[in-house]
C-alpha cells in the first residue's frame, strides 16, 4: 500500500468481509440443516441457528446411513473414498516419477513419442470419453473394484511434466558425482532424485488427493455394489429420493467436505504451490 | 528436446520405467479414443443386434438436431456466465487483499478452501439453499416479489447451476490473480500516486493491463473447467432440466449414451468434445510459451 486512505481501508475491509460471508454461507447453512430435528426440514424455511440434533444426526449417518436411499453408513464411504483417494493420488505420483526419470536421465529410441503419448491424455478428460472407456472398464472385469475406481485415472500428463521440469534443473554435477561412486541408475533415483523431489511430491500429493476425493462420475458408472459407494456419489443417491432427508444429507455433505478441506487450510503453502506449478 | 548433457546407458531399463505409464494411457485413454472415433461413424439398430457404416451421418444430424444446437448454446452461456462472475468476483477480492498487510494470510486461507469441494457437493449446497420450498434464498425473494423455481423456470435453473460453478472456483483464480498481482513491481504503482493518480485509475491504467497475462490464462482454464468439470454440479442438481435448460455438453455425451443407449451419436458428441479440448489445450500452450517470454 502507498498511501493512507482511511476510508479505503475500511472500505476494503467491508468487501472482503461480504466476500467471505458470500463464502463460507452455503456451508454454514449445511451445518445448520445437519443440526436440525428430522421433521424440521419440512415445516417451511429453515431456521438460521444451529440446532440440537446434530450429535444424532451425524450419528446416524456415520453409523447406519440412510436405508430408503439404499445408502451405506457414511464410515464405509468415507473408508471407499479415502481409499480410491489414496490409490489414484499414490499411483499417479509413482507412474509419473519413473516415466519423468525415464525421459530426462536415458537417451533411447522413441523418445519424443513416448512423450507425445504421454501429453495426449491431458486432453482426453474423463468425461469426454465416458462410454469407451466404461466398456474397456468391463470387457476387464474391472466394475466393482478399487481396480477399476483408481487405475484407469493414474495416467498423469501434468505430473510427469511437472517432474520432468523439475529434474531438468538438478545439476548435472549430482549425475556425474554419482556415477563417479558407482551408483546406478535406480540407486541414484532412490538416492538422490526421491529426496531432491520431496517437496515437489507432497505439493502434487495435495493437489491429487483433492483431485482422487473428488471423482464422482467414474465411481457412479463403474460400481453398483453399496460396497463401494464412495460419499460424493452417495450423497447424490440420497438427494434425488422422493423427500430426501435434508438434516442427514447435509450430516453426509459436512462429512465429505472436511477431508480435503482440512488437507487445504493444515497444507496451505504445499497447496498453493502444487496448484500455480501444475499450471505452468 | 533436451536431456542432460550425460545419460545413463541402458537399453531396457528406460522402456520398463516408462511401462506403467504407457500401458495405463494406451488401455484407457488411447483405445477408448479410438472407439470413440470408430464408434462415431456407426449406427447401431434399436436392439443392438445390426451396425452398419455411416460416415459422417452421425455428425450430420447433431447438427441439424435442436437438441444439440440448444445444448451447444446452453454450454456457452453456461461457460460464459461461470467463467465471467467468479473472475470478476475473484478479481476484486484478490485486489483487495492484495492492499491489506497484516490480514492478507488470513483472508487468503478463508477464501481458498472451497477449491476442495467437490463439484457434485457444490452443487447439491446451492441446490438447498435455493430449494423452492425450504431453502433460504427463494423466503427472501419471495419478500421482494419474485418467485423463484428452478424446477420449473429454465433461467432460474441456469442461474442456481452458475452460482455453484462460479462458487467453487472463486479461490482457484484468487490464487491465481493475487500472485500475479504480487509480481507487479511496487515501484510502479508508487511512481503512479506520486504522480497524482488515483487508486482506481492505478488499477485501470497500470495493475490491470499488467495482469493481461493471468487473465488470459485464467479465461482458458475457466472455459475448460466449466465445460468439462461441471459434470457433478449438472447431475446432482438439475440433471439437465427443466426442459433442457441446463443440458451442457458434456452431461448430455452421459445421458446419451448411458440412459438414451444412443451410442453412435454420443461417440460423435465425444469426438466433437475432444475436438475441442484439443483446440483449447493448444491455445493454453502456445500463450503460455509466449508468456515465457513475456
Amino acid at each position: 500500500m502507498v498511501e493512507n486512505r482511511p476510508w479505503a481501508n475500511f472500505f476494503a475491509h467491508t468487501v472482503l468481509i461480504i466476500g467471505v460471508a458470500l463464502v463460507i454461507f452455503p456451508v454454514y447453512i449445511a451445518l445448520v440443516a445437519s443440526t436440525q430435528a428430522p421433521g424440521e426440514l419440512v415445516r417451511g424455511t429453515l431456521p438460521l441457528l444451529p440446532g440440537h440434533h446434530g450429535i444424532e444426526n451425524y450419528t446416524q449417518m456415520w453409523q447406519s446411513g440412510i436405508s430408503t436411499a439404499n445408502s451405506p453408513s457414511a464410515a464405509l464411504m468415507l473408508w471407499n473414498s479415502f481409499v480410491m483417494a489414496m490409490a489414484i493420488t499414490v499411483g499417479k505420483l509413482s507412474i509419473s516419477l519413473l516415466s519423468a526419470f525415464a525421459i530426462v536421465y536415458f537417451r533411447f529410441r522413441f523418445r519424443m513419442f513416448f512423450f507425445w503419448l504421454i501429453f495426449v491424455t491431458l486432453m482426453l478428460p474423463v468425461e469426454v470419453r465416458i462410454i469407451p472407456t466404461f466398456q474397456v472398464v468391463a470387457d476387464l472385469n474391472m466394475l466393482n473394484s478399487f481396480a477399476g475406481l483408481s487405475i484407469p485415472l493414474i495416467a498423469s500428463a501434468t505430473a510427469t511434466f511437472l517432474f520432468r521440469q523439475f529434474f531438468m534443473t538438478i545439476p548435472e554435477e549430482m549425475l556425474e558425482a554419482a556415477r563417479v561412486d558407482g551408483a546406478g541408475p535406480l540407486k541414484f533415483f532412490k538416492d538422490i532424485l526421491l529426496p531432491l523431489s520431496i517437496t515437489n511430491i507432497a505439493a502434487l500429493f495435495v493437489i491429487m488427493f483433492i483431485y482422487g476425493w473428488n471423482q464422482y462420475l467414474w465411481p457412479l458408472i463403474i460400481t453398483t455394489d453399496p460396497n463401494y459407494t464412495t460419499i460424493v456419489m452417495g450423497i447424490q443417491r440420497m438427494t434425488s429420493e422422493e423427500n430426501p432427508q435434508w438434516q442427514l444429507v447435509m450430516a453426509a455433505v459436512v462429512m465429505a467436505a472436511l477431508p480435503p478441506v482440512l488437507v487445504i487450510l493444515f497444507m496451505q503453502r504445499l497447496f498453493v504451490k502444487g496448484l500455480t506449478e501444475t499450471e505452468k | 528436446m533436451q536431456t542432460k548433457r550425460m545419460t545413463f546407458p541402458g537399453r531396457w531399463l528406460p522402456f520398463a520405467l516408462l511401462a506403467p505409464q504407457v500401458i495405463v494411457t494406451l488401455i484407457f485413454f488411447i483405445w477408448p479414443a479410438g472407439q470413440a472415433l470408430y464408434q462415431s461413424l456407426l449406427r447401431e439398430d434399436a436392439f443392438g443386434l445390426k451396425t452398419t457404416f455411416v460416415g459422417l451421418e452421425n455428425f450430420a444430424r447433431l447438427f441439424r438436431d435442436g437438441s444439440y444446437l440448444n445444448s451447444l448454446s446452453v454450454t456457452v452461456v453456461f461457460a460464459l456466465g461461470t467463467t465471467m462472475l467468479s473472475m470478476t468476483v475473484a478479481l476484486l477480492l484478490a485486489s483487495t487483499v492484495n492492499r491489506m498487510i497484516h490480514s492478507r494470510s488470513a483472508y487468503t486461507t478463508l477464501l481458498v478452501w472451497p477449491y476442495a469441494i467437490a463439484p457434485a457437493l457444490a452443487g447439491v449446497l446451492w441446490w438447498f439453499i435455493f430449494n423452492p420450498s425450504i431453502g433460504i434464498v427463494p423466503y427472501m425473494l419471495e419478500m421482494v416479489g419474485y418467485q423463484w423455481n428452478h424446477r420449473n423456470s429454465g433461467s432460474d435453473a441456469m442461474l442456481l447451476v452458475i452460482f455453484a460453478a462460479a462458487w467453487k472456483q472463486i479461490s482457484y483464480n484468487f490464487l491465481f490473480f493475487l500472485a500475479g498481482l504480487q509480481s507487479i513491481p511496487q515501484s510502479l504503482i508508487e511512481a503512479a500516486s506520486i504522480d497524482g493518480a488515483s487508486p482506481t485509475k492505478r488499477f485501470w491504467t497500470i495493475i490491470f493491463p499488467l495482469l493481461t497475462p493471468t487473465t488470459f490464462f485464467l479465461l482458458v482454464v475457466n472455459v475448460v473447467y466449466a465445460m468439462f468439470d461441471t459434470f457433478g454440479i449438472i447431475h446432482a442438481t438439475t440433471q439437465g432440466g427443466p426442459a433442457q435448460s441446463t443440458n451442457i455438453l458434456v452431461y448430455k455425451v452421459y445421458a446419451d449414451g448411458f440412459v438414451g443407449l444412443n451410442l453412435g451419436s454420443s461417440a460423435a458428441q465425444s469426438v466433437i468434445l475432444m475436438v475441442i479440448v484439443v483446440m483449447l489445450t493448444i491455445v493454453q500452450f502456445r500463450f503460455i510459451e509466449r508468456r515465457v517470454n513475456y
